[in-house]
Parts: structure tokens; C-alpha cells; sequence
């Protein structure tokens, strides 16, 4: 029953590529660097599909799931003790299927787009890097190997932002997305602490087992760890309030946009807590904060995206926002229908992003929405892909999409009054996104071309290939369904809820998979009534509601918000306090003191530096002379003699 | 009783050694001419050596004897070698006094 895998392949493949054009990629011809480039994820993703196979193979399944390998011992000490494991169940199966496939497809496309580029090998080292880290995360045992996946992703997604460092700005984003992040990790970091402190293991099965041994352990601690991973989860995930990092993020190349900002690494924190779900599970305050963060962010995000201007700007407060309704899926415990939408949701974004770098790169580099235009008849593969992605992310049937966010609305629906008030928060949020969605399309495809000097033209099919798969999937990706996506990860993510069964009956999810189409269409109508039909209204209503505008364009002032309450404090801290009196007044002050000691006895012992051969002499024999003083004299008997004198009057 | 009761006590020959070598470290620390210092050194070498011999012949070691050898070839090697110093010093400088040889003062 139990064959093998080679589950170390799967990172082992990818970090070979990033050794192999990260240390030789610049001597190496383009397309070898193409090649292991490529190579690198296709070969892992192979891996993937062999062990899936492997477990849900025609005929006898070759192994059972969960599938755990221990490659060795990391840390013993006491009753401590860490692996290297890697697990694979049907939860990392399909991370891993997403990773790796999305992740390759996004690979061959990149050949395409940056092929201009001079850091072609860097690029490519470090996306076959994060694919690297991201696979030791998903397939991680425990949530200390988890962790080191967690801040190698990191680590590349910096590297990766800032892969044009010359660029000022791409520089700060990539800073900015790498503090921001530091933020979470410290919240996972103190759950680790506490997992520890109060399981004694980091091993996500042991800990399951542990907490179902007594069922009635909820609150208390297991509560603030959970909230501790949710605040890590929320920084990886660009949840309120840690979100900021994520619309920065985009002065990285479109492609690492859409793997690493949209399909995969943003969605880590996702993954985390539906790992852990055993211990949200067991704490319902922790997994409502859950929910109404996710509710939260998915419209605070979707009302910031109505008025960008930059089309990757429009899609990263989507990204944020499709992720807050995976928040509020975990939240409602629907983890398999957050994991549905993640994986829908990574093939619809993708593609989207992918489609908007096919059009930012034939506009010759423009991002802003309002140069664009009339781009259908230019761009007919990338028109006719993008479509897909944003019917998709509109919800509208029978588009990928539509399922998984109906799936998690109607978990949410049924769970309790919580879920209900969250339920039309993410409705609004589904007609708002179906409208900035549309918005998007309208301002880039139709009408007249409002910028005469580019010449757009169609990408080469290195980049269009991936794109058509990508719509392909998005348009397919959906019709499994919840329930046979559900009953798949059940062992791992706990049971969906059953319509049949549930309160309300197959006819309520009927209506509420009604209305969201509806509230969808909606979103979509009214968008065509602003830009299809009379492009000047938005103008208008802009100036009708100035107050109302300027927030939405200003992002809430949220940034602003930050850099006042947060980095302009911290810098003066650092200034002055830090900077003034410890730096300078203390450690400075002692140093200088130090040196004005060594300076002082120099002078002094100087003079016996007089350059006479023969006062060296004279020291040299009074030396010897106090040697043999030392040595001679009866020192005991002197100071006995002496203390007797001083003291000897008592009849001595 | 007979000539050894009458020989020369220890502490003459010590005595006579310290002298030696105090008037060894006096000529160093007050003469100018170099030749004069070398030849204090050489003074002070020769009165350790005497107060090697008196305490070999005193335990009956040879030790002392043997110690005595290596200091006069020490002793030697010194003079080859200062010699050759003096007369390299002598005549890049064209004098001999110690007081004048300060090149190394800061």
C-alpha cells in the first residue's frame, strides 16, 4: 500500500535552477538560461502529478494520504524535537498542483516578457527561488519548517519587488513589503512560542491530535494563538490592517505580480490557517475575527479599486479584496471553500494579471487606465482571454469564479447572525467587484484609443500560450463543484456544509447563488452605464461627491495614516533617541572616553620613549634591581615585623 | 687544617662578582663611547660567569661549568656581531657616541 514518493524532488528541482542560474546565469547563454529556467518547475510539477497519481491512480491506489517523509532530525533538545518533513495530503496536493502548474505557466510567459531585460538570469533565479520556498511551505510538516518557507518566500518576494532596484521606488516597495511582513512573522513567531510553551510540539498532526483529545479545550490560549497565526497570516495575505504592502508590491514585473502577489504567495496565509484549522476551530472568538477581517478588508480593498487608475493597481486591491473573502471563508469555517476560491482565484488573477502585462506591454510600458482604450481590435488574444478573467472574477456562472465565491457566501449565510451581517458585506463587495472589474475592461478595450502615440501590438505566443491556458482554466477551473472539491479535502479540512441537508434546503443555496449573480449583473450594468454608454458621467459623479472621491483615490489615507502614526514616530525615536543619546551621547561618549584614555597614557608613556640608549639602560637595571628586590627581601617577614610595629604595643 | 681550609670563603668570590658586574652596569649607564658600553656588557657577562664557576665548584655541579661555556660563546657571537654594528654605525655616522644615535626618538 504504502510505495514511495519523492516529495524532496519537488523543492529540490527548483532550487537547483535558482543555484545553478543565480551563480553561472550570467556567463550562460540566453536559452540555456531558458531552459533550466524552465525546467526547474515543469520537472517539479511533474513530480506532483506522479504523486498524485500515485494516490489517486486508476486501479489501487499506490499510496495512502496523508503521505509524511522524514528526511532527518533538526533540532533535539530535551523533549523537543523537529523533523525535516514534508507531508502530502490532498490539501498540499492541491497547493502544490496550483503552485507548481500556475508557477510554470507563469515561467514560460516571463521568457517572453522580459526577454529584454538584462537581469534575464537573475529573474529567473529568484522566481525559481520563491517556487522553491513556496514548496517547502506548502508540503512543511511542522510550523517551524513552515516558517522557513514562509520567510523565504518572503525573501524572494523582496528580491522581487525590487528587481529593477535602480528604480527608487521599486526599491522602497520592496522594503516596505519585506517590514510589513516582519510585522506578521512576529505574530507566527509568538504562536510558535505558545504552541510550544503549551502543546510541546510544532508538528501540525500531533497538535490536532492533542486538541481532540479533549474537545472541550476552546478559548483561552488556544484563542490567542490563534490570533497570533492570523496576524502572521494577515501580513502574508494583505489583510487589514497589514495590507499596505501589497499595491507597492506592484513595481515588480508584471509576471511576479501574478505569480507571487496574486496566485500564490499571497494566499500562504490562507493555506496557514486552513492547516491549522484545528485550532480556529477551537477558539469561535478568534475565527470571527477572522471572518470580519476577511469581510472587512475584501470591501474596504473593492471600494479602493472603483477609482485607481493604474490597471495593476486596480487588480492588487482585488487581489486584497478576493483574498479577504478566503479570510472570510476560513472565518465562517468553510476552509474548503476558501481553498476552492484560492485555487480559482489563483487561475482567474494570474491570467488577469498576465493579460494586463500582455497590454501594459504593448502600450510600451503605460499602466494608467485612462491612456488606454480601444485595445480589442489590437490585442484580440489577450482581449479575448482577459475577458475570461474578469467574467470570471465577476461571478457570473458558469465561470470559475462564480462557484468557489458562492460556496464561501453561502457558508457564510449559514453561519449564524455573524455570518449573515457578513454575508451582504460580501455581497456588496461582489457588485462592487463585478463593477471595478468592468470598469477595467471598458477603460482598456472599448471605445476610442485615447493614446495616438504607441503603436500597441499583440505579445509573441510565449506569453499568449500561458494565457489561454489560464482562461481555459478559469472558465473550467470551477466545475468540480463545492461539494466534490469539499468531500476531497474533507479528512484534511474539516466537512463542508451539505445543502441537501442544511437549514434552508438545496432551494436556499439555489436563491443565494441567484442573487449573487444577479448582484453581479448589477455591478456590471452599471459599470456599462458609466463607461460604455456616456464616458463623462464618472467624471460627473467624481464631482458631485468630491469628499467621497478624493478618500476612495487617496486609499482612505491609510498610508498616510501609517507614516504618521507609526514611521514618522518610529523615525524620531530612531533620530533622536536612538540615534542622539544612545548612539551618540552613550556609546559614542564611551568610545570617545576609551580613546581619551589611550590618548593620555600614550602622552605619558611617551617620554620614556626619549630615544637615550642609555636611560633605556638605567630603567632596564632599575627593573632588575626591583626584581631582585622582589625576590630577596623576606616580604612575610618584613610586613609581619611591620604590622608588629604598628600594632605591637598590646605585650607582645 | 690544611690549603683547602684556607681557601678563599664563597662570599668573597659573590662579592667580588657583584662588584664586577655593578661596575659593568655603572660603565653602560655612564660612558658615551660605544666601544666602552660594549665592553661594560662583556663585564657583566664575565662577573655572571664567575658567580657560575664559585657555586659549581661549591655543590659540585657541573652544570654551572657547562653554563659557563655556552656564555662565553654567547659572548663571542655578541662581539662578532657588535663589532660589525659598531663599525657599520661608525662609519655611517662618523661618531660613536651613544647620546648622538637617536634616530629612532620620535
Amino acid at each position: 500500500m504504502n510505495g514511495s514518493l519523492h516529495l524532496w524532488l519537488i523543492p529540490l528541482l527548483p532550487l537547483l535552477g535558482f543555484l545553478v542560474n543565480g551563480l553561472f546565469g550570467r556567463g550562460l547563454p540566453r536559452r540555456v538560461v531558458t531552459a533550466i529556467a524552465l525546467l526547474a518547475p515543469l520537472a517539479a510539477f511533474g513530480v506532483v502529478v506522479h504523486s498524485a497519481v500515485d494516490a489517486f491512480g486508476i486501479g489501487t491506489p499506490a499510496v495512502a494520504l496523508p503521505y509524511a517523509q522524514t528526511f532527518g532530525h533538526w533540532l533535539n533538545i530535551g523533549t523537543l524535537h523537529i523533523d525535516f518533513s514534508f507531508v502530502l495530503d490532498q490539501l498540499s496536493l492541491v497547493m502544490l498542483l496550483v503552485v507548481t502548474g500556475v508557477g510554470f505557466l507563469i515561467h514560460i510567459y516571463s521568457v517572453g516578457y522580459m526577454s529584454d531585460d538584462e537581469g534575464y538570469a537573475r529573474y529567473f533565479s529568484y522566481l525559481n527561488l520563491f517556487l522553491f520556498f513556496m514548496t517547502v511551505l506548502v508540503l512543511a510538516g511542522n510550523a517551524l519548517l513552515m516558517f522557513v518557507g514562509w520567510e523565504g518566500v518572503g525573501l524572494a518576494s523582496y528580491l522581487l519587488i525590487g528587481f529593477w532596484f535602480h528604480k527608487k521606488s521599486a526599491a522602497d516597495a520592496g522594503k516596505k513589503a519585506f517590514i510589513v511582513n516582519r510585522i506578521g512573522d512576529f505574530g507566527f513567531l509568538i504562536g510558535m512560542f505558545l504552541l510550544l510553551a503549551n502543546f510541546g510540539t510544532l508538528t501540525f498532526t500531533e497538535i490536532a491530535a492533542k486538541l481532540g483529545q479533549d474537545p472541550g479545550w476552546t478559548g483561552g490560549v488556544v484563542t490567542v494563538i490563534a490570533l497570533c497565526l492570523l496576524l502572521g497570516a494577515a501580513g502574508k495575505s494583505a489583510q487589514l490592517p497589514l495590507y499596505i504592502w501589497l499595491p507597492d508590491a506592484m513595481e515588480g514585473p508584471t509576471p511576479v505580480s501574478a505569480l507571487i502577489h496574486a496566485a500564490t504567495m499571497v494566499t500562504a496565509g490562507v493555506y496557514m490557517i486552513a492547516r491549522n484549522h484545528v485550532l480556529f476551530d477551537h477558539s469561535p472568538f478568534a475565527l470571527s475575527v477572522v471572518a470580519i477581517v476577511g469581510a472587512a478588508t475584501a470591501l474596504f480593498a473593492a471600494t479602493i479599486a472603483l477609482v485607481q487608475n493604474d490597471i495593476k493597481k486596480v487588480l492588487a486591491y482585488s487581489t486584497i479584496s478576493q483574498l479577504g473573502y478566503m479570510f472570510l471563508g476560513c472565518g465562517v469555517a468553510a476552509y474548503s471553500a476558501a481553498i476552492f476560491h484560492l485555487m480559482t482565484h489563483a487561475f482567474f488573477k494570474a491570467l488577469l494579471f498576465l493579460a494586463a502585462g500582455s497590454v501594459i506591454h504593448a502600450m510600451g510600458g503605460e499602466q494608467d487606465l485612462r491612456k488606454m482604450g480601444g485595445l480589442r481590435k489590437k490585442l484580440p488574444v489577450t482581449f479575448f482571454t482577459m475577458t475570461m478573467g474578469v467574467i470570471a472574477i465577476a461571478g457570473i456562472p458558469p465561470w470559475a469564479g462564480f462557484f468557489s465565491k458562492d460556496a464561501i457566501l453561502y457558508s457564510a449565510f449559514q453561519h449564524g447572525a455573524l455570518g449573515r451581517v457578513l454575508y451582504f458585506v460580501g455581497l456588496v463587495t461582489a457588485a462592487l467587484t463585478a463593477f471595478y472589474m468592468a470598469r477595467l475592461w471598458y477603460l482598456t478595450f472599448t471605445g476610442e484609443a485615447r493614446s495616438h502615440d504607441v503603436h500597441p501590438h499583440e505579445s509573441p505566443w510565449s506569453m499568449l500560450g500561458p494565457l489561454v491556458i489560464l482562461a481555459v482554466l478559469s472558465i473550467c477551473g470551477g466545475w468540480i463543484g463545492i461539494d466534490r472539491f469539499g468531500g476531497f479535502l474533507s479528512s484534511v479540512a474539516g466537512p463542508t456544509i451539505d445543502p441537501a441537508t442544511a437549514a434552508g434546503g438545496k432551494s436556499l443555496d439555489l436563491t443565494l447563488s441567484g442573487v449573487a449573480v444577479l448582484v453581479a449583473l448589477i455591478g456590471w450594468f452599471v459599470a456599462h452605464l458609466f463607461y460604455k454608454q456616456k464616458p463623462e458621467r464618472p467624471a460627473e459623479l467624481a464631482a458631485a461627491l468630491p469628499g467621497g472621491y478624493t478618500l476612495l483615490a487617496n486609499k482612505y489615507y491609510v498610508d498616510e495614516f501609517y507614516n504618521a502614526t507609526v514611521v514618522k514616530p518610529l523615525l524620531a525615536i530612531s533620530t533622536y533617541v536612538l540615534g542622539w543619546v544612545v548612539d551618540k551621547a552613550i556609546l559614542g561618549g564611551a568610545a570617545w572616553l576609551l580613546g581619551c584614555i589611550a590618548t593620555i597614557a600614550g602622552a605619558l608613556l611617551q617620554r620614556w620613549q626619549s630615544g637615550n640608549l642609555r636611560s633605556y639602560a638605567a630603567w632596564l637595571a632599575a627593573g632588575a634591581a626591583a626584581v631582585l628586590l622582589f625576590i630577596v627581601v623576606p616580604w612575610p617577614m618584613v610586613l609581619a615585623t611591620l604590622s608588629a610595629i604598628h600594632f605591637g604595643t598590646a605585650g607582645h | 687544617m690544611n690549603l683547602l681550609s684556607q681557601e678563599v670563603p664563597l662570599s668573597w668570590y659573590l662579592l667580588l662578582s657583584a662588584i664586577l658586574f655593578s661596575l659593568g652596569v655603572i660603565g653602560f649607564l655612564i660612558k658615551r663611547n660605544l666601544i666602552t658600553v660594549f665592553m661594560s656588557i662583556e663585564l657583566m657577562l664575565n662577573a655572571v660567569n664567575l658567580s657560575f664557576v664559585t657555586f659549581a665548584h661549591q655543590w659540585h655541579a657541573v652544570k654551572g661549568q657547562i653554563f659557563v661555556f655556552f656564555v662565553m660563546m654567547v659572548a663571542a657571537a655578541e662581539a662578532a656581531v657588535g663589532l660589525a654594528i659598531i663599525i657599520a654605525v661608525f662609519r655611517a655616522r662618523a661618531t660613536l657616541a651613544v647620546d648622538r644615535i637617536d634616530l629612532m626618538k620620535l
